[in-house]
């Protein structure tokens, strides 16, 4: 593996420039893409940065070229993917559901802007059911909201090792604030710090003459009856679920007798964490839990933290998709979750410590 | 150096808020601290008020965007007005005071999506050349008023006004060591003006010189107080 | 009276097919008339001349191309509905020295998948492209399709195609050739005519394997089962009321200019 830099080195760079130091770092061959804010940038450093170290790329006529694309050149063996926002990633669930169906390991860099339709170019959270769920299956896939630049780095270079690994199709969540924004970034060749590169490898040419060295690779997402059908999702399915405890990734503090544990992911987690740091300076039980992958979601884990709680408070860009997922994990659990919502709109440290403390000292009902 | 500051830069477009913004961040990761910068963009961005979010500190920093600053610096009238909630009673207040109109870009377009984070070439030589109004400062506890775009005009190019108010505000404030800034100027400029030196020399006086406006602002409010 | 005269027996074995072609999944699934078949032999055929089955990915679209997934000893790809020709591009691409055979129908081609087509041939990619046009959507049950003929009539133009209301039928071919590079193979196929259709073919396979741009073949070809035709009322409707519409022959050559 070649490497992008001497040694470690920290920059004050965009968002999206960070992406591509990833996907280089992480051996990405190829990407595939269409412009759409405020993703457009990976495009711009990635044709200027890759062909340093020989990679590809192409820009396609949509999104659903770029998608089905990409999905040919994972299917050629080489560690392609491709970004997108908003209208994009609408357009996209449909090459994202033939990887669903295929387990074809290609990788996504999703930059939520406003939505629904062309709303805002800007930022959103938006789009977390659309990446976990957005095709026409069970959303048998791997998702990575993160909430800095280093993240960003990291998790860009852990979606294409996982994607080859697990086999599903395999996401970095972002937004257009993470990909706009500067700040400083630490970035390594992952082998010197021991991050194993996983390979990837064609699923077509193989070698050997098809039907005399081997049997020929015939791949298709169609099926006859109900029951073929089944027997394939039920095992997919059960790998899925069996390889989510390994998959599953998130962060927490305070839970432990706490009056009331912020919940967020992506960006708005840096202002639920700082918000809890503050009231928890100023005596107040306040725990924080953030869901690092969203597919597969941290369930048992939130539970165990909700367990010792007297409530939540979630917040995000976005009106109960978060929400949505925290609910389905906490069935059962009898406690009060109170929300802050704010579809498109960023969400500030002083926002979250006001409504979270207006909660604790119970003058808001929630 | 407090534990966080938050800066936030706001006129209009083409005045170039975004550049000084982006100066004040990179200076800062240059000079060992947590730094982040974002822009706003989106739909007001050609012919609106286009804001910097800067915030320094010595802690990992937490949202990106904030609703306080610290200190708040405002190029026109209509910036005041957008970011008067941005003040606390302890808010540094920093705007040009020429009698000098700021630039206007005529047309409004909705979806916009991008920005210049320094003006375009032609229109920046318009910066700090049309007579106006003064700024109206708003209430606010500390205020820093330098004729910057009189003296971009007048003396160096209205094109460096932007860089002028970045001197004043590293002079008001001590948040960084001006030698620091000056070299994240010179990363930020050198593709720039790789073939024309003239032109960072230029940037470099105008820091200077901001610099040297508030030392005579100081001076001025100690003599008037 | 004359002697009897034993009929010339068709040996119709395994041994006559193409040794590109799966026996494992012979008989084929298409209906009895149809001519993807015939096609698909050509394409076997070539595929044996020219010694590429190691090399070969081909990719098939939804609709009866559908059923050619496993027909074929080579790796294959069963795609979304038009999006077969960006999946061979984003193959090709990533190994050039594959060689990209994308399969699909009037659909496919002309309609969901015309704006893959269109660039794909004005970014002159090197794969080859084989359409099967039966001017009607048939595995959904014979819809109105990009090919239907004026007043055909089709499950969604039941009194005949109105071309002041829908346009006359696309002439894909000849759209091609206009807009792609010089080093482009267009070509118009027909069931009713083997020698030819395969040397298309073997054309058509050839220009991507000189890497000198798109190679595009259209075939015409037959839906008895959409059209509700006899053997006789089939193979008249391909020759004489297809054929007039849709020129055959070899329409962009590499080199020569585009016949007119």
């Amino acid at each position: 593996m070649a490497k992008i830099v001497e040694g470690e080195q920290r920059r004050f760079i965009t968002g999206n420039e960070v992406v591509v130091w990833g996907a280089l770092a992480a051996g990405g061959d190829l990407m595939y893409g269409y412009p759409i804010t405020p993703q457009n940038e990976i495009m711009h450093y990635w044709t200027r940065l890759a062909p340093r170290f020989g990679k590809g790329f192409l820009q396609t006529e949509d999104e659903l070229s770029a998608g089905f694309a990409t999905l040919g050149g994972v299917m050629a063996g080489k560690k392609a993917f491709s970004g997108t926002s908003g209208p994009g990633n609408v357009l996209m669930q449909e090459p994202i559901s033939m990887a669903e169906m295929m387990r074809i390991p290609a990788v996504w860099i999703i930059q939520q802007r406003g939505g629904p339709s062309t709303a805002t170019v800007i930022y959103s959270q938006q789009e977390t059911r659309l990446t976990c769920f957005g095709g026409n299956g069970e959303g048998l896939r791997i998702v990575y909201s993160t909430a800095s630049h280093q993240d960003l780095f990291d998790y860009t270079i852990k979606a294409l090792n996982t994607a080859w690994r697990y086999r599903f199709p395999t996401f970095v969540l972002g937004d257009g604030y993470q990909a706009k924004m500067r700040e400083a970034v630490t970035l390594y060749n992952p082998e010197e710090r021991g991050i194993e590169i996983v390979p990837s490898e064609p699923l077509v040419l193989q070698p050997g003459t098809p039907a005399r060295d081997r049997p020929p690779a015939h791949h298709r997402n169609t099926f006859n009856i109900e029951e073929e059908l089944l027997a394939v999702l039920e095992e997919q399915i059960e790998e899925y679920e069996s390889l989510a405890p390994q998959i599953a990734e998130w962060e927490e503090a305070g839970a432990e007798d706490s009056q009331l544990i912020l919940v967020a992911h992506g960006v708005v987690s840096r202002a639920a964490r700082e918000a809890r740091d503050a009231l928890a300076r100023q005596d107040f039980p306040v725990g924080y839990f953030r869901p690092i992958t969203l597919r597969p979601f941290p369930a048992a884990a939130l539970r165990r933290a909700a367990q010792k709680s007297r409530g939540l408070l979630v917040m995000e860009s976005a009106h109960g998709q978060l929400v949505s997922l925290v609910k389905e994990a906490l069935y059962g659990l009898k406690l009060p979750i109170y929300t802050l919502l704010r579809p498109g709109v960023g969400i500030t440290t002083e926002e979250a410590q006001e409504k979270a403390r207006a909660l604790l000292t119970g003058k808001e009902e929630g | 150096m407090a534990a966080l500051t938050k800066i936030a830069l706001a006129g209009e477009g083409g005045q170039g808020v975004q550049a000084v913004g982006e100066i004040l961040a990179e200076a800062a990761f240059r000079d060992g601290l947590e730094a982040i910068y974002i822009p706003n963009f989106g739909v007001e961005q050609r012919g609106g008020v286009s804001i910097a979010f800067v915030q320094i500190g010595r802690e990992k920093i937490g949202a990106p965007k904030f609703k306080k600053a610290d200190i708040l610096v405002a190029l026109s009238q209509r910036a005041v007005e957008r970011t008067r909630s941005y003040l606390t009673p302890n808010t540094l207040f920093v705007y040009d005071s020429s009698a000098i109109e700021p630039p206007e870009i005529a047309d409004r377009a909705i979806g916009v999506q991008n920005w210049d984070t320094v003006a375009p070439e032609a229109f920046a030589d318009q910066v700090g050349s049309q007579p106006g109004k003064p700024i109206q400062p708003p209430p606010a506890a500390k205020i820093v008023g330098i004729p910057a775009a009189q003296v971009a005009k007048e003396e160096l190019s209205p094109r460096v006004f932007n860089i002028i108010i970045l001197g004043a505000i590293i002079a008001a404030s001590q948040i960084l060591p001006p030698e620091v800034v000056k070299r994240a100027m010179e990363e930020k400029f050198r593709e720039k003006f790789a073939d024309k030196p003239q032109l960072a020399e230029l940037n470099y006086r105008a820091f200077a010189r901001g610099q040297e406006l508030f030392q005579k602002f100081t001076a001025k409010e100690g003599a008037d107080g | 009276m004359p002697a009897r005269r034993e009929p010339e027996r068709i040996v119709s074995s395994v041994e006559n097919m193409p040794r590109s072609w799966r026996r494992e999944t012979k008989p084929h699934k298409f209906c009895p008339g149809c001519g993807h078949p015939i096609i698909l032999k050509a394409l076997g055929e070539a595929i044996d001349e020219l010694a590429i089955l190691d090399r070969v990915v081909y990719g098939c679209d939804i609709g009866c191309s559908l059923l050619s997934w496993d027909f074929f000893n080579v790796d294959s790809i069963q795609t979304h509905h038009g999006r077969t020709t960006p999946v061979i591009v984003g193959l090709k691409r990533a190994r050039p020295e594959a060689i990209g055979i994308a399969y699909m129908g009037d659909g496919g081609g002309y309609a969901i998948g015309a704006q893959h087509l269109v660039n794909a041939a004005a970014r002159d990619d090197k794969i080859t492209i084989i359409l099967c046009n039966n001017t009607v959507y048939a595995m959904t049950g014979g819809q109105l399709a990009p090919t239907t003929l004026p007043d055909q009539a089709t499950e969604t133009t039941p009194h005949g195609r109105d071309i002041n209301l829908t346009g006359p039928p696309t002439l894909g071919p000849e759209m091609l050739a206009a807009i792609t590079g010089p080093g482009a193979y267009v070509a118009r196929g027909t069931i009713l005519n083997y020698p030819q259709l395969k040397k298309i073919i073997y054309r058509a396979l050839v220009n991507q394997m000189e890497g000198r741009g798109l190679s595009f073949v259209e075939v015409l070809s037959s839906c008895p089962t959409n059209w509700g035709t006899n053997a006789r009322e089939t193979l008249d409707y391909v020759k004489n009321k297809m054929g007039k519409v849709f020129p055959v022959g070899e329409i962009k050559v590499p080199g020569q200019k585009e016949v007119q």
